[in-house]
């Protein structure tokens, strides 16, 4: 056996997590010495009171018993023959950030590639049932920041982690995803092609083995390594009592800058940043809110936000003027600017091809960001 | 396609009042379809212009006709009128899908062992529905659907049935302000004058031709009547590049354009009929949660 396949072995124990391994390795130093320790070691340790309350007589069982070394070699084979790269904290490739956090995990499995030491990565998180308007923003602040080299993290849940990875992908830049799931199964399921894309140019990243299923208890744990791996959170759109807000305690606890979107007071799914912000999060109303915070030689280029200078009619203007990323509908434009619906419809068709407006829906309309 | 509560219903009863009156060939087809169903009621003559709205609990047979000596069904029996599905998705996905062909041909064909039996079918289809099935996406604060159930909601009624509707509109809630509007709006009279008139213009239109109307146009004739000048060219064709529109939405566009240009008594189509044309058409379905 390897050294890798030692630390293989140790993370899949069973019932075996990470404060005991914490607890053994600061014992044995690695995980070969523990893969060798005996039985009569072991019990000796315990009741010299070593592992304090963490280990139960069953749990010294599993050590000692479960050492089938031709499994333990199929099976780590077999990951790596299915393009998984396994890393755990004994190596120099452990993500430096993660190692100091509280309950790091020991080992992660990777497709892709984890993240370099001198990438810097911005979390983006929000509800899995957003609005309209969760959803342009964002793909177009994950859009605009990945485009300035910096990568998007996020869990590839449905709503805004998904729109968070797409848009980062959309203009060809890295993202991560944290899965709380075995790192082989894409959940949920309609997120393939996010899934597959991702590993071009980042990657899918989870503490758990292959076949182990999205069980509502992983998802939360998983949110420690979003907010570890990250050098800030942004908050799309979260209701009150949120999960993305448990990301968030995380972040605060690790130590990251908390960035939130705000949204109107009475919109349920705001509330939960609107209260952050009053918190001290910090506002965010465009990507150079956070940008200049990551990138310090970052100069916002005239051009980059919106679509330049743009030409338009006085009719289009006053339309496009309406518009904004909340999808209207025609006929609140309509009211808004007192233009007849059929003289309406025919500045909204020009604008939307020239691309700056969008339908989001049939008949409702966003400006392009 | 709107919220609940929204003047779905309401709407697509008043469509009647402003089709024009039954001429009397039209009486008579129609009379002739319901004294075989057994429906005249002791009148000598059908005058008024048929508007049916069966529950959606319907089955296949009373909607397209059936049983031992097929009778006609909802569908010929809205023949020269109108035939409203209320709560399109809530209707059986087959029974709604057996609709398509008789949307094209305007008549179905029932065949039994002993005889095959054609009713016509020219009926306006109009249906409506809600968004989701609590019907309020996409207001966030009053709609909690996830977006898988909001795409199952849609995907019960399939493309090509959707793709067969000229017309299409999303509504709004109304709020208050909307129901105290004392302005004078275009009453129903007013609208049916001009759509007699806009009948007439394609009467007139097509008289060298088997058709009456522009929904009859083919591809071919639509070159011919449809006539768009460069400006109007370029602008369908750079929507049809740019919203990856099909070659039966593009046909579509041009006749709804035509339509509105009619009504409009416009001889020409103008930018102005084909954006209105454009902005009505068939509701996409990659417009649900992607």
């Amino acid at each position: 056996m390897d050294q890798m396949e030692y630390r293989y072995w140790l993370a899949n124990l069973p019932n075996i997590g990470v404060k005991k391994i914490e607890r053994l390795l600061d014992i044995y130093g690695n995980s070969e010495n523990i893969f060798r320790s005996t039985n009569e070691e072991l019990y000796a340790l315990k009741k010299e009171g070593a592992f304090a309350e963490h280990m139960s007589e069953k749990d010294l069982e599993t050590i000692t018993q479960q050492r089938d070394i031709d499994m333990i070699h199929r099976n780590y084979t077999k990951l790596i023959n299915n393009g998984i790269y396994f890393v755990s904290r004994e190596e120099d490739d452990y993500p430096e950030k993660l190692r100091n956090i509280f309950g790091a995990p020991y080992a992660l499995y990777v497709k892709g590639r984890l993240p370099r030491k001198q990438d810097k990565l911005i979390a983006i998180v929000g509800a899995r049932e957003c609005s309209p308007y969760g959803k342009e923003m964002a793909k177009y602040l994950a859009g605009a920041i990945a485009k300035e080299g910096i990568m998007v993290i996020s869990g590839l849940a449905r709503g805004i982690d998904s729109y968070a990875h797409q848009g980062a992908l959309t203009v060809g830049g890295g993202t991560y995803a944290i899965m709380g799931c075995g790192i082989d199964n894409c959940y949920p399921r309609e997120n393939i092609n996010l899934y597959m894309e991702m590993q071009k140019e980042g990657g899918i990243i989870s503490e758990y083995a292959p076949g182990i299923q999205p069980l509502a208890g992983n998802f939360p744990m998983r949110n420690r390594i979003i907010s570890g791996l990250s050098d800030g959170i942004l908050i799309i759109e979260a209701k009150e009592k949120s999960g993305s807000l448990i990301t968030v305690d995380y972040g605060l606890e690790q130590g990251k800058e908390i960035y939130a979107l705000p949204g109107r007071a009475t919109d349920h799914l705001s509330e939960g940043c609107n209260n952050l912000i009053k918190m001290g999060a910090k506002m965010v109303t465009s990507p150079k809110d956070i940008l200049e915070d990551l990138l310090p030689q970052y100069v916002e280029n005239a051009d980059q936000s919106g679509h330049g200078n743009i030409v338009l009619s006085a009719k289009q203007y006053k339309v496009y003027s309406c518009v904004n990323a909340d999808p209207k509908h025609i006929e609140e434009i309509s009211l808004l600017t007192q233009l007849p619906m059929e003289q309406l419809m025919e500045q909204l068709l020009e604008l939307e091809l020239r691309g700056l407006i969008r339908q989001t829906l049939k008949n409702f309309y966003c400006k392009e960001l | 396609m709107a919220p609940p509560g929204s003047g779905k219903t309401m709407l697509a009863k008043r469509i009647p009042s402003i089709m024009p009156d039954l001429s009397f060939e039209e009486s008579m087809e129609i009379s002739k379809i319901y004294s075989i169903a057994g429906l005249m009621d002791q009148q000598a003559l059908i005058s008024i212009r048929p508007f049916r709205s069966p529950h959606h609990t319907i089955t296949t047979t009373a909607l397209i006709g059936g049983g031992g000596i097929p009778k006609p069904g909802e569908i010929s029996l809205a023949h020269l009128g109108v035939l409203f599905l209320d709560e399109l998705p809530e209707f059986q996905k087959n029974t709604i899908e057996v609709l398509r062909q008789p949307l094209e041909d305007k008549s179905v064909t029932i065949a039994r062992l002993n005889a095959s039996y054609k009713y016509p079918a020219g009926f306006m289809l109009v249906s409506a529905m809600n968004p989701c099935s609590c019907g309020y996406y996409p207001d966030r604060n009053r709609c909690n659907c996830s977006v898988n159930h909001i795409k199952r909601y849609l995907g019960r009624i399939s493309q090509p049935l959707l793709d067969r509707f000229d017309i299409c509109i999303e509504a709004l809630q109304m709020n208050y302000k909307d129901l105290q509007v004392q302005e004078k709006q275009e009453s129903s009279e007013e609208i049916r004058h001009r759509v007699a008139q806009a009948r007439r213009i394609q009467l007139e239109r097509y008289q060298d031709q088997n058709i009456y109307f522009n929904s009859q146009l083919s591809p071919r004739t639509i070159k011919k009547y449809c006539k768009l000048d460069e400006k109007e060219q370029s602008l369908l064709e750079e929507a049809f590049n740019k919203m990856n529109l099909s070659a039966r939405a593009y046909h579509r566009i041009i006749k709804v354009a035509r339509t509105i240009a009619d009504l409009d008594q416009s001889e020409r189509i103008t930018t102005k009929h084909i954006s209105e044309a454009i902005c009505y058409r068939s509701i996409d379905q990659k417009y649900w949660g992607e």
